[in-house]
């Protein structure tokens, strides 16, 4: 499989704090892969520099053979139609319904009819598992836990072929987070997907992760598959792998 | 009953030091004053008597640590007297604890002058902050001219109802109150002279060319700019902006222009209506109070006001709108994930946007006597 995601000496410094000094990764198609450490080190800032909301300072970052740190604005819009994203919170916009906000980027950027618009949104809802009468509340209106979903179904809608998950499972109970983590798996099997996830959840990193990417104390102290990690010496994977 | 007590002891070179009772956060106070005032001069050794403590909690501990550490560090032997088994458990966690963790660093002070230099710095750096989105505006805003797909229609039609009709009545109120008081309190002057007819110039001019426009501008920035700041901080809080930005949506095109072409719109509209209803509050007065009736009042208006006073206070209307809509949103997009920086940008985004339509009143008013307008 080719690499999707190339990371090079990617460094980060906010005011006099050094977060990244360093970072290389590789990122392969059909990888469900996690970006993991503790907490304040760096992850969700090196997703943010991946989805072009924060400016690389320093290094390299590709996707899809696309050098972000100096990437043209109508490259920059064709490569953000290519992925979805995740928030932490959802994001939905508040404004809108549930249905809407599934509809947007069909709506933005594509000339279908309403018709073909709903049949696309109804079928997006029913792979998230979202109950079709549901869908006219607004994003107040519904759970935590149908929020992510939702939020999920709208990054589906312009079938991406790589997906950005920012901790999909905290704020979850346990047997939601499960089942989100099932439907991960059967979205990466239906739909292709490659996934990029930072997460804190270790049933959730079992469960789905392919490989990882650990930071800590700024550097990538580990990348490969789970089952070798204990060997990694690093106190934050000693404490944070210890109880399986 | 006292729950306890501190003895200290003073024999020759020899220290004792008797913990007695329930030692609490609540009653160690006193007890480290007086373990701070305590002289060590010519002391060899000491002994902590804890055996009469029935009970201590971490607090006391740390206190018994510090003191511990304060001893041997004016090589001073100790000889700590407890059998107490929970105490001794307490007080070993704590050392444990202590002698592990890390020394909090406490930031040292800064000078003034390095007080000084940091806000300057940073109110440079707010200053090119402001600069960029003006930058970024001007660009969107020409590629916004030059495609007509990149209009939203929607969204304007929407911003000019939430901040143009919907603020009718509230404009139309206070302008007919401002015109009320100003002719009120010029009528009082002007029967002195017996002068009563020139009320009509005075009310024409100073309304049309200067209180409309402002008072209109003044109420649209508390009613729109701190409605957009606080619509778009929280958006930005929600991570909505970001949503829409990794969608490819530009948040310029989607929120900034819109609500900035509809209050451009809407503030000369707005304009207008506070022109009618202050010359109505004006004329009210005048009837009331000097006897001049709708008729004569409109006739010696027709007679002494140019029609350049109506379109100066007009004019006026888009520059306002811009300053306050591009305030208001600068404002919403420099919230920060905290919810009081929606509190705060709000309240600076009205005094800016007011004080900015006041700076821009005095430009124009130079500018238009100096033309001769």
């Amino acid at each position: 499989m080719k690499n999707i995601i190339e990371v090079k000496n990617i460094k980060t410094i906010f005011d006099d704090r050094v977060v990244h000094n360093g970072l290389n990764l590789n990122i392969k198609e059909g990888d469900i892969y996690g970006l993991l450490g503790p907490s304040g080190c760096g992850k969700t800032t090196l997703l943010r520099e991946m989805v072009m909301l924060e400016k690389i300072q320093s290094g390299s970052i590709k996707i899809f053979g696309n050098e972000l740190s100096n990437i043209k604005h109508e490259k920059a819009q064709e490569l953000r139609r290519k992925w979805g994203v995740l928030f932490q919170a959802g994001a939905l916009f508040s404004s809108l319904s549930i249905k809407e906000n599934i509809a947007l980027p069909l709506v933005e950027y594509t000339n279908l009819s309403q018709d073909m618009i709903n049949e696309i949104v109804e079928f997006k809802v029913s792979i998230v598992g979202l109950k079709a009468n549901d869908i006219n509340l607004y994003p107040s209106q519904i759970s935590g836990g149908m929020k992510k979903k939702a939020a999920l179904a709208r990054s589906l809608a312009m079938d991406p072929k790589l997906l950005f998950l920012d901790e999909p499972t905290s704020g979850l109970d346990p047997i939601s987070a499960r089942e989100f983590d099932r439907l991960i798996l059967k979205l990466r099997d239906m739909l292709g997907l490659s996934i990029v996830m930072v997460s804190h959840d270790l049933q959730s990193i079992y469960d789905t992760l392919d490989r990882v990417a650990i930071i800590d104390n700024k550097k990538i102290v580990y990348e490969g598959n789970l089952e070798n990690i204990h060997s990694v010496d690093s106190k934050f994977i000693q404490t944070f792998f210890a109880k399986i | 009953m006292l729950e306890s007590s501190f003895d200290i002891l003073h024999v020759d070179d020899k220290l004792s030091l008797v913990f007695k009772g329930k030692l609490t956060i609540y009653n160690i106070s006193n007890f480290e004053q007086n373990i701070s005032t305590l002289s060590l001069y010519n002391i060899k050794t000491a002994t902590i008597d804890l055996n009469a403590v029935t009970f201590m909690d971490s607090a006391s501990s740390i206190l018994i640590y510090n003191l511990q550490k304060k001893l041997s560090h004016n090589n001073i032997d100790i000889k700590l007297l407890c059998e107490n088994k929970e105490v001794l458990d307490i007080l070993l966690l704590v050392s444990k604890q202590k002698d592990s963790a890390e020394k909090l660093i406490h930031k040292d002070r800064k000078t003034i002058i390095q007080t000084i230099g940091k806000h300057t710095y940073q109110n440079y750096l707010g200053f090119l902050s402001f600069m960029s989105f003006m930058g970024e505006l001007f660009f969107n805003k020409l590629r916004y001219i030059t495609s007509i797909k990149y209009i939203r229609l929607k969204e304007i039609a929407f911003e000019i109802n939430e901040s143009g009709v919907k603020a009718f009545g509230i404009i139309a109120l206070t302008s007919f109150l401002i015109g009320l008081v100003v002719a009120y309190q010029s009528a009082f002057q002007l029967k002195i002279y017996g002068a009563n007819i020139f009320i009509v110039d005075m009310l024409g001019i100073s309304i049309l060319r200067e209180l409309a426009p402002v008072i209109t501008a003044i109420v649209i920035a508390g009613r729109s700019g701190s409605a957009f700041t606080a619509q778009i901080g929280a958006m930005k809080i929600t991570e909505e902006l970001d949503a829409m930005r990794t969608m490819g949506f530009d948040p310029y095109r989607f929120l900034v222009l819109p609500r900035i072409i509809a209050l451009i719109i809407t503030l000369p509209i707005l304009i207008f209506v506070a022109d009618i209803m202050a010359l109505i509050g004006g004329m009210v007065v005048a009837y009331l109070d000097l006897g001049i009736t709708s008729d004569l009042f409109l006739e010696r208006f027709n007679e002494v006001i140019a029609v350049k006073h109506f379109f100066i206070g007009i004019i006026k209307g888009p520059f306002f709108a811009f300053l306050i809509a591009t305030i208001g949103i600068y404002r919403g997009l420099k919230v920060k994930d905290d919810t009081q920086s929606i509190g705060f940008n709000t309240t600076k985004s009205v005094v800016e946007s007011i004080f900015a339509v006041i700076i821009c009143d005095a430009v124009f008013s130079i500018a238009f006597t100096n033309l001769g307008i």
